[in-house]
């Protein structure tokens, strides 16, 4: 397994092919839904360099103070990355993204924006929240967070072998569409035989 | 009604068990299937990375997933019980399970887009209340998360595309579809309660019903307990495997029950639980004692 370093530049990103598992460390952001939409309301100059060759985590953690008022992650799995499929090549575009984690895949628009942009989709393990969270040692600032609360917010965090797989890559490879395409085709078959 | 505090310690033990340790029947079944997995592949290192994931969220009474779901309820109670206060209790349970990280402050105001900030709000949790004869108080709950609950369906057979009538082999190519739609989007390998008949409302408040069914057990219907055996199978037989990275382990059960329904309407109803399938209760007795219910 490779282990990537954040920044990454785009000629790494791609040489990823899809089936890759490679482990993330350096620092990278989280936004889900509220943040995907206020990132193309307006240019937010204040966070595009934390997005600039590095990935935005689709993610909404659960968060805890600690006495000194720095922040840890106490549970951190990926949320569904879908949802953002409208945004999602404009913010990768807009910002400079290498890439996106998430889980289940996203769509035609974001697979020809990974390619155009140079971007990987990367398939963090759905509900692996424990596993995760202890890949990331150090909350470093957020933003949004009154206006957005805990899960939405803008989370800048350092990572350290964050395990992710490359689902989809800048080369229009997706292990989504392929496994898709397998369980119709499976589906028809199964719908074919008798009662 | 304000809580009267009577039982919220104890409903708080009770969410944080739901959330942070996983049924060992689900464990189980999730170390059938990767042992069915080929080694090495992704499915199979999804599955390593969920177990350990279990493992590490029960030893740290953590989350198992940081979607920590809509907490829903079903309370049996004797005659004279206050279901309002036991409403009350669960609902300030959910406000101090947030506090202590047992749950994602996990209830957004749907005009305004805010958080309220302590896991409570209109509807959330979710709770239903059954009077028994029985002298003692029983509380079951489930934690549904927001991803599987999103790939749930509901389907009005007849159904021409899928060739699907009125009758069991409607209902099996109803919830086939439902696993091929859902993909690993709603964290496969799941759990599918399934609800046959009812209306709109009912029919899905029965299907989560059927996810506190134990994995194992069968379906006293014998006619049901062959379509739950047949669309576990098939469903596995798709290939969409555990977070659709492919694979042989899509489903981990499969349980149906059946409403009455209006000559109008024939609904397929299908609760999608994620693998994380977290379901907890306890029962409480006259005196007030407990038993941990698994």
């Amino acid at each position: 397994m490779a282990e990537l370093k954040l920044p990454v530049d785009e000629k790494s990103i791609r040489a990823l092919k899809v089936g890759d598992f490679v482990e993330l460390t350096g620092r990278m952001i989280t936004g889900r839904d509220a943040a995907h939409k206020w990132l193309l309301e307006d240019f937010r100059a204040d966070v595009a360099p934390f997005l600039k060759d590095s990935v935005i985590y689709h993610c909404g953690p659960v968060v805890a103070k600690k006495g000194d008022g720095s922040w840890s992650f106490v549970a951190a799995g990926p949320t569904t990355s879908i949802r953002e499929e409208p945004y999602q090549a404009d913010v990768i575009g807009r910002y400079g993204l290498r890439g996106v984690i998430g889980k289940g895949g996203m769509g035609a628009k974001t697979l020809a924006g990974l390619g155009k942009h140079g971007a990987v989709y990367l398939h963090a393990v759905g509900g692996a929240a424990q596993v995760l969270a202890r890949a990331i040692p150090r909350v470093e600032r957020v933003f949004m967070l009154d206006e957005f609360g805990v899960p939405e917010a803008l989370w800048v965090i350092e990572v350290q072998r964050f395990p992710v797989m490359v689902t989809m890559d800048s080369n229009g490879g997706s292990l989504h569409d392929e496994v898709e395409a397998r369980s119709q085709a499976k589906l028809k078959e199964l719908l074919a035989r008798k009662a | 009604m304000a809580a009267t505090g009577t039982y919220t310690e104890t409903f708080v033990e009770l969410i944080r068990r739901a959330s942070a340790e996983l049924p060992a029947e689900v464990a189980e079944a999730l170390r059938t299937g990767r042992e069915a997995e080929q080694r090495g592949g992704l499915a199979s290192i999804a599955l390593n990375t969920i177990l350990e994931n279990v493992d590490l969220a029960r030893e740290a009474s953590a989350p198992i997933c940081q979607d920590t779901g809509t907490p829903v309820v079903w309370v049996h109670h004797p005659t004279g019980v206050s279901t309002r206060a036991v409403k009350a209790d669960f609902e300030a349970a959910v406000r101090e399970a947030t506090a202590r990280t047992y749950l994602r402050p996990n209830a957004v105001n749907t005009l305004t887009g805010a958080n309220t900030g302590d896991g409570s709000g209109r509807g959330i949790p979710f709770m239903h209340f059954e009077e028994w004869d029985e002298p003692r108080i029983e509380v079951r709950m489930i934690l549904k998360g927001g991803g599987s609950e999103n790939v749930g369906a509901q389907y009005k057979l007849p159904d021409g595309k899928l060739g699907a009538g009125r009758d069991l082999d409607g209902v099996r190519r109803a919830v086939l579809d439902a696993v091929v739609q859902a993909q690993g989007k709603g964290c496969a390998p799941g759990v599918l309660g399934v609800c046959i008949g009812g209306d709109r409302v009912s029919a899905f408040e029965a299907s989560k019903r059927q996810l506190l069914r134990p994995l194992a057990d069968t379906n006293p219907m014998p006619e049901l307990a062959a379509l739950e055996e047949r669309i576990l199978r098939e469903g596995n037989e798709l290939g969409i495997g555990p977070m659709g990275f492919g694979g042989s382990t899509t489903l981990l059960g499969v349980k149906i029950g059946v409403l009455d329904r209006l000559p109008a309407c024939y609904f397929v109803t299908i609760s999608y639980m994620c693998w994380a399938a977290r379901k907890a209760g306890v029962s409480i007795g006259e005196g007030g004692e407990l038993t941990w219910l698994s």
